[in-house]
């Protein structure tokens, strides 16, 4: 992995899913530069899950080639790009991201499990960085003892957000992670993760069908601009 | 990357504690069942093998060899005839049998059979590896009116030495005749033996005749009353007794003997070997052991089964875990693990639950089966057909726990991150 790669580039990318007729995802260029926050607008059912699922190496492309942090996504076996993404990516989705039999905290740490190298970037140990980022996400300790389901969903939402962060990944996806909350709500937390994202330095990816959302990033994308596929169903 | 999987399998079923308590349960019982009926055929067995050992032959009117082993030793079942005394003389008399000891039946007392025999029934009758009976308090019968009680009969009516007890015509029970005109005194209390001695209320022979001088028909006939002084006059010598245990002075002579015994002129009687006619009732039951066995073996299939349906039906609720689960780096292969994980915890946790199952109901049951059906179970730790079992058991759960791995497996690779509801 080599520093001076984008966090993301496709490379006409082409992705059918199974049984499905014409191709949802057509992407002949699309790079997403190192440190860059970029908003991804488009409406339900456009693809920019599938795109998500793509950039995470969780399905690969039908054509075309996928690099993430300079690492091509063909070239990896399955196993390599489920390391791959523990390792280097944080997820963040818009409803019941958390396992509701843990508690928030033991979600935050959840991924420095998976992954070895996320462990040991979280300094100085998982469960202190845990507490760190939950205390800027301003969540008490309380909070975060109590199990996943009993949260509130901005509660969540933040627990969530606090587990895509730690072990400082270089790639954060969001997908649609405000659209259960209330504007004043969405705007706290939309301003707490671009915060939290910078600090760590890590690159973010939204997604979102609420252009509303567009003017908080520094820059802003429409799916179909760069998607010559609209696979609505 | 090991690490948490077990701690995420233990923690989603601890969360789901009712359901994964009543699977367990379900398996439990499954297996409870299993290892109790083996338990049961095993014990069975073994406290039958040790019921008679030192004797060479048993002789009975003629019927079946297994009905005249049954009656005989096991007091199950009755006898359809008699054998005359003077047949029992002449074969006692058989320059190769070195001892002969009678046995009559038909009487009891409280619902214990009461046997009477001779006192040589004390010197030769052996249990276990070749072990006598041991008197736990007093001596053998010696007058008439004497009885040795064993230690089931006493322990249940707290009987000792010197206490007079009264012996029922027939099998006893309501409205059955009793023979109160003649009590007898306990002389003597046998330890225990695991045998149906222990359920035994042993008399002489001449007793038997005594209690019997002035009925007729199974009743006592009016007007006759002998007082028991007056009944030492007569002439006690049985007519016919029910069967006797023979031994021989070579054990090479048994086959001779026994073409001896059963070619006898003045009566049809039958000789069979105690060991071989075991043999023959066990290959008689066997079909029955094992059509329990295969009963309980699909008792376990279904627990197995239920398992599978809670694991298989609890994935729809959650997709979204295993999604997110796949988002941080879980793969399909470790999804399946975890699934299988899950299964296989509840499945080794349903076996021990099922083993202090049958240990328990062994510790519980063990002394109602003993008084009632003169089974002793041993609550020990499990044999090696039991481990056998449990370990086809685990086997067989671990097979079926791939199911619900093997589903979350398609459907994390059919889903991905994406979760669909
Ligand atoms: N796992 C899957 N298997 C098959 N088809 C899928 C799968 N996931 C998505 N699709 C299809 O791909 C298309 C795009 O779906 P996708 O979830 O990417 O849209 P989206 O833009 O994220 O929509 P939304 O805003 O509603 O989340 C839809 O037609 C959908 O049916
Ligand atoms: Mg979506």
């Amino acid at each position: 992995m080599v520093e001076g790669h984008p966090a993301v580039r496709f490379r006409d990318v082409v992705f059918r899913w199974p049984g499905a007729g014409r191709p949802c995802i057509d992407i002949p260029a699309f790079e997403l530069a190192r440190g860059d926050q970029v908003f991804l607008q488009g409406p339900s059912g456009s693809g920019k899950s599938t795109l998500l699922s793509l950039v995470g190496g969780v399905v690969l492309p039908e054509r075309g080639g996928i690099t993430v942090l300079g690492v091509p996504m063909e070239r990896l076996g399955a196993q390599a790009r489920d390391r791959h993404r523990a390792a280097h990516i944080g997820f963040i989705f818009q409803l019941f991201n958390l396992i509701p039999y843990l508690s928030g905290l033991d979600n935050i740490v959840l991924p420095c499990r998976f992954s070895q190298q996320r462990a040991r970037r979280a300094q100085p140990s998982p469960r202190e960085e845990a507490l760190r980022l939950a205390g800027c996400l301003d969540l008490d300790s309380h909070t975060l003892r109590r199990p996943a389901a009993e949260l509130s969903v901005g509660q969540q939402q933040r627990v969530a957000a606090a587990r895509a962060l730690i072990g400082r990944p270089e790639l954060i996806i969001a997908d649609e992670p405000t659209s259960a909350l209330d504007a004043g709500r969405q705007r706290v937390f939309l301003d707490l993760l671009l915060e939290q994202c910078a600090e760590a330095g890590s690159s973010l990816l939204f997604v979102s069908h609420d252009e509303r959302l567009a003017s908080r990033f520094p820059s802003a994308l429409r799916l179909d601009e760069i998607n010559r596929a609209g696979c609505f169903a | 990357m090991r690490a948490p999987l077990w701690h995420l399998a233990w923690r989603s079923l601890a969360n789901r504690s009712l359901t994964v308590a009543l699977t367990v349960l379900a398996v439990a019982i499954s297996v409870a069942m299993l290892l109790g009926v083996e338990r049961l055929r095993q014990d069975a067995r073994e406290g039958f093998a040790r019921t008679v050992s030192g004797t060479d032959l048993i002789v009975g009117a003629r019927s079946g060899p297994v009905q005249l082993l049954l009656y005989s030793i096991f007091h199950l079942g009755d006898a359809t005839n008699n054998v005359s005394w003077r047949s029992l003389q002449s074969i006692a008399a058989h320059p190769q049998v070195a001892w002969l000891v009678p046995l009559s039946l038909g009487d009891t007392h409280r619902g214990f059979r009461v046997v009477g025999t001779s006192r040589a029934f004390f010197e030769h009758y052996r249990h276990g590896r070749g072990r006598t009976l041991a008197f736990e308090q007093g001596r053998a019968f010696d007058g008439v009116f004497e009885a040795v009680v064993g230690a089931e009969v006493a322990a249940r009516h707290g009987y000792v030495p010197g206490q007079r007890i009264v012996v029922s015509h027939g099998a006893g029970g309501l409205g059955s005749a009793e023979h109160d005109d003649r009590p007898f005194t306990i002389t003597g209390v046998l330890a225990r033996s695991g045998t149906p001695v222990d359920r035994s209320v042993l008399v002489s022979l001449e007793a038997i005749e005594a209690i019997h001088l002035n009925w007729s028909g199974g009743v006592r006939m009016p007007g006759l009353d002998l007082p028991a002084e007056r009944i030492e006059r007569f002439d006690l010598t049985p007519k016919a007794v029910t069967a006797a245990l023979v031994g021989l002075k070579s054990r090479t002579a048994v086959f001779s003997v026994q073409r001896h015994v059963n070619d006898f002129r003045d009566e049809p009687l039958l000789a069979i070997l105690p060991g071989a006619t075991l043999q023959q009732l066990w290959s008689m039951l066997a079909i029955a052991e094992r059509a329990l066995l295969a009963v309980s073996a699909l008792v376990v299939v279904a627990g197995l089964a239920a398992l599978v349906a809670v694991m298989v039906a609890g994935l729809n609720e959650r997709r979204r875990e295993l999604a997110i689960l796949r988002a941080l780096g879980a793969g399909p292969g470790r999804i399946f693990v975890l699934l299988a994980l899950e299964s296989q915890f509840i499945a080794v946790l349903g076996c021990a639950t099922g083993l202090a199952l049958v240990h328990t109901g062994i510790l519980v049951g063990a002394p109602w089966l003993e008084a009632r059906f003169g089974l002793e179970l041993q609550a020990g730790w499990p044999g090696s057909s039991e481990w056998r079992m449990l370990a086809f058991v685990l086997l067989a759960a671990a097979v079926a726990s791939l199911v619900p791995g093997w589903r979350a497996w398609r459907q994390s690779l059919a889903e991905g991150m994406t979760i669909r509801i």
